[in-house]
């Protein structure tokens, strides 16, 4: 049972990073336009070079 | 929030991303910047944007504009917000949009309220994903204790499901709570108030058998109740979110403008700042913007809006008219007797509100379900309570155990999604069908309808004049009408300049408020009003044409509005009654009416009648389904059970009515009747799915059988089964 004492802050960890990453993408207005978000990846306009 | 921080000028700019360019800018330059005047903010509605390339050529063209600074679409609200130098106005926007082919209006930023729904749904969104991560994590450990963890390891376990559900609780369980107090507050027990019992206890209970090594500990149950009630919350709020931003964008579609001559120039200017006194021309083609009398011009207006006529009103000098009315013909300029909140356009929407307000508050299903069903789990939790501690001669840990148990599996989970997700799944479905579901309740209510009263002009019609009598003249008479209406833009006018290949005339001028004159083969012909071209006018809508001395008349009939037949087909096989009330002539009525098959209609009502007729069928027993489109609607829409309107309604009607008819096809309507019962049965299965689970789970828990386990199986059970039954709406 020892082996819990690392899989146990192991699994917390994971999804403590899981739901960091969830508060940072709403606070970063991530959600706010989810059909606008999917279709700008298909944009040819900064396909050569990054956007400046 | 280092972005706002360095920029105070994007604080306000909630819905939109922060420009790129200001995340990386220096703070110094921010400052400079901000001492700037504020830049000017503009928002667009974009109703054909719809894919990637959009995107591209929409920003594309927006930010090679002079003076813009940023633009962003939103693909998801079909929307464009701008910010540019003050100087640009929408107006340029429109135009650099309309060359490269989106259609665009422009929107009242200040209307579009939109950062706080946004807060409120962000802030749901929020609770709902901190609790989906503590349920996950809290039911890894819990499984650990169901298969068998024991002593010491058990312990441990509880322990961590604590520290990690207990904060979950206060954080994500916050809405509840909220909304239990206010309820409580003013003495009654809402849905919330068992909800949040059963929150707290389970939590209080939990932490209190971990501390003594207990076998049981609901924490898992805490998060999960946490989790699918924030579930039904959040789709609640998307529905209702996204009704609403679209409302609004109706409601801001027409910004009100007016233009206002001052020294004789005409200026443009926004009708809040239009005092009485003042002189406003109106185009032709141009909707009064307040209420006036004509100093100058005669031309014909259009007041179908208003009364429901479809004839053409002539309107000359001294004549009082109203906001809201379309001048066709002429130019005119009004002297403002009334305007903003004083004018009659607005005197009727105040009307509305009162109708409005004294509308029988409607108790939906939900509310209903709530009304017996509080009461109850809390009687059946300390009865059981009670039960427990008399048999157990006052082992007061066993006797709580048992009734917190009672209220973890009686929580209203199920019931919780029961009404969210089946009016979500229908309302998503009416919207791609083109209907907008503007009130919460209208789908519940519209299931109920067993009369359907549609208005004429603009509702069933389009308003648009098609000539009916053409087979009844020569070729050479209707070359000459063509050629006469090619110039004007008067509606029939415009009907009957396509009808034939147009004769020669010479001298064609446009009489305002008459008709067209013009020579023909040396003599002079005239279309239009028949006192003008000297005879006796017919019954119907019709337009006249003196050629040779003799007078042709051209009789006309409204358009139908496509998909009519088909919605009042599909109304009529669900066994609702139809009527058909206008406040137009007869003749063109009772033509409507044969063509579609109406045998019960109403000619020359005015809106008090209309409003009259809604009344007694409502006194009758009768739930009342009211369509309509003009002012004149407007009291009856807002006195029926349920209301339509179609997007071309005046903003007073659009207020009224509970959906909109976003498309010019009004064949979704009889969808909506169908989904609308269906939607309502599926409401009342799922209410019966969570009952059938309560009637099982409740006796296993008053008894004291219940474990964990079975509450976390009864309760996900039940809520899945309840969202699977929701999708399937057809």
């Amino acid at each position: 049972m020892e082996i819990l004492s690392i899989l146990i802050p192991a699994s917390l960890l994971l999804g403590g990073c899981g739901l960091a990453a969830f508060v940072w993408a709403m606070k970063t207005k991530q959600f706010d336009d989810p059909s606008g978000d999917a279709n700008r990846i298909l944009m040819k306009d900064w396909d050569d070079h990054p956007k400046p | 929030m280092t972005q706002a921080a360095a920029h105070p000028l994007q604080v306000e700019h909630g819905g939109m991303a922060a420009c790129p360019a200001c995340a990386v800018m220096p703070s110094a330059q921010a400052l400079a910047e901000a001492a700037k005047p504020l830049h000017a903010r503009l928002m667009l509605s974009l109703p054909t944007a719809h894919c990637a390339a959009c995107i591209s050529a929409v920003e594309g063209a927006v930010l090679a504009a002079d003076g813009v600074i940023s633009a962003r679409v939103n693909l998801t609200l079909k929307r464009l917000s701008v910010e540019a130098e003050p100087q640009v106005t929408a107006s340029d926007m429109i135009a650099v949009l309309r060359g490269v082919g989106y259609e665009a209006h422009e929107l009242d930023a200040g209307l579009l309220n939109t950062t706080e729904t946004d807060r409120q749904g962000r802030d749901l969104l929020m609770r709902l994903g901190v609790a989906f991560f503590s349920m996950m994590n809290v039911m890894l450990l819990s499984v650990a204790v169901w298969s068998g963890a024991e002593a010491a390891t058990r312990d441990m376990f509880h322990w961590i499901s604590a520290m990690i559900a207990i904060p979950t609780v206060v954080f994500a369980g916050q809405p509840f709570f909220k909304s239990a107090w206010a309820a409580l507050r003013v003495g009654r027990l809402g849905m919330d108030v068992p909800i949040s019992l059963a929150l707290v206890l389970a939590s209080a209970i939990s932490l209190y058998e971990t501390t003594q090594s207990g076998v049981h500990a609901y924490f898992d149950a805490a998060v999960m109740l946490c989790f699918f009630l924030l579930l039904g919350r959040y789709l609640d709020h998307r529905t209702r979110a996204v009704a609403r931003s679209a409302a609004e964008e109706l409601a801001a579609l027409e910004v009100p403008r007016a233009r206002v001559l001052v020294d004789g120039t005409e200026v443009e200017r926004a009708i809040s700042e239009i005092a009485v006194g003042d002189l406003v021309r109106v185009r032709p083609g141009g909707r009064m913007p307040v209420d006036g009398v004509i100093t100058e011009g005669a031309s014909e207006i259009d007041r179908s809006l208003l009364t429901g006529e479809s004839l053409p009103v002539f309107a000359g000098l001294g004549m009082a008219v109203s906001a809201g009315e379309v001048n066709l013909t002429g130019p005119l300029t009004l002297r403002v007797t009334a305007t903003g909140a004083d004018s009659s356009l607005h005197r009727m929407a105040d009307l509305v509100a009162v109708a409005e307000s004294a509308r029988s508050k409607y108790t939906t299903l939900a509310e209903r379900a709530a009304s017996w069903y509080s009461p109850l789990v809390h009687l059946l939790s300390f009865a059981a309570f009670g039960f427990w501690m008399w048999r157990t001669g006052g082992d007061f840990r066993h006797a709580v155990n048992i009734s917190a148990a009672v209220l973890i599996i009686t929580c209203p989970c199920a019931l919780g999604l029961a009404v969210p997700a089946v009016v979500t799944s229908a309302s998503g479905k009416l919207f791609r069908k083109g209907l907008l579901i503007k009130d919460g309740t209208a789908l519940e209510r519209l299931a109920q309808v067993d009369v359907v009263v549609f208005d004429k002009t603009g509702t069933l019609t389009l308003g648009t004049p098609k000539p009916t009598n053409l087979a009844d003249h020569s070729p050479q008479v209707l070359g000459v009408v063509a050629a006469l209406a090619a110039g004007s833009s008067h509606p029939l006018a415009r009907a009957l300049a396509l009808v034939a290949t147009p004769a020669r005339v010479e001298d064609l001028r446009e009489v305002a408020g008459y008709g067209i004159e013009a020579r023909h083969m040396c003599q002079v012909v005239r279309l239009g009003r028949a006192e003008w071209v000297g005879t006796q006018a017919v019954d119907v809508t019709a337009t006249y044409l003196s050629l040779d001395g003799v007078v042709h008349v051209f009789t006309f009939a409204d358009h139908i509005r496509p998909g009519a037949e088909a919605a009042i087909a599909a109304l009529k096989a669900q066994g609702k009654a139809i009527k058909l009330i206008s406040g137009d002539t007869t003749g063109p009525v009772a033509d409507l009416a044969l063509r579609l098959g109406i045998t019960d209609w109403t000619a020359g009502a005015l809106p008090a009648e209309k409003l009259a007729l809604v009344r007694g069928l409502t006194e009758a027993g009768h739930f009342v389904l009211m369509v309509g489109d003009g002012l004149n609607d407007t009291a009856a829409l807002s006195a029926a059970h349920v209301s339509i309107s179609p997007a071309t309604a005046l903003d007073a009607a659009r207020t009224a009515s509970d959906i909109v008819l976003l498309g010019q096809n009004m064949a979704p309507i009889g969808d909506a009747a169908r989904i609308a019962r269906q939607a309502k049965r599926r409401i009342l299965e799922n209410f019966g799915l969570s009952a059938a689970y309560n009637i099982v789970a409740v006796p296993i828990a008053l008894l004291g059988f219940a474990t964990p386990l079975a509450a976390a199986l009864a309760m996900s059970l039940s809520s899945i089964t309840v969202s699977l039954n929701s999708l399937r709406l057809k």
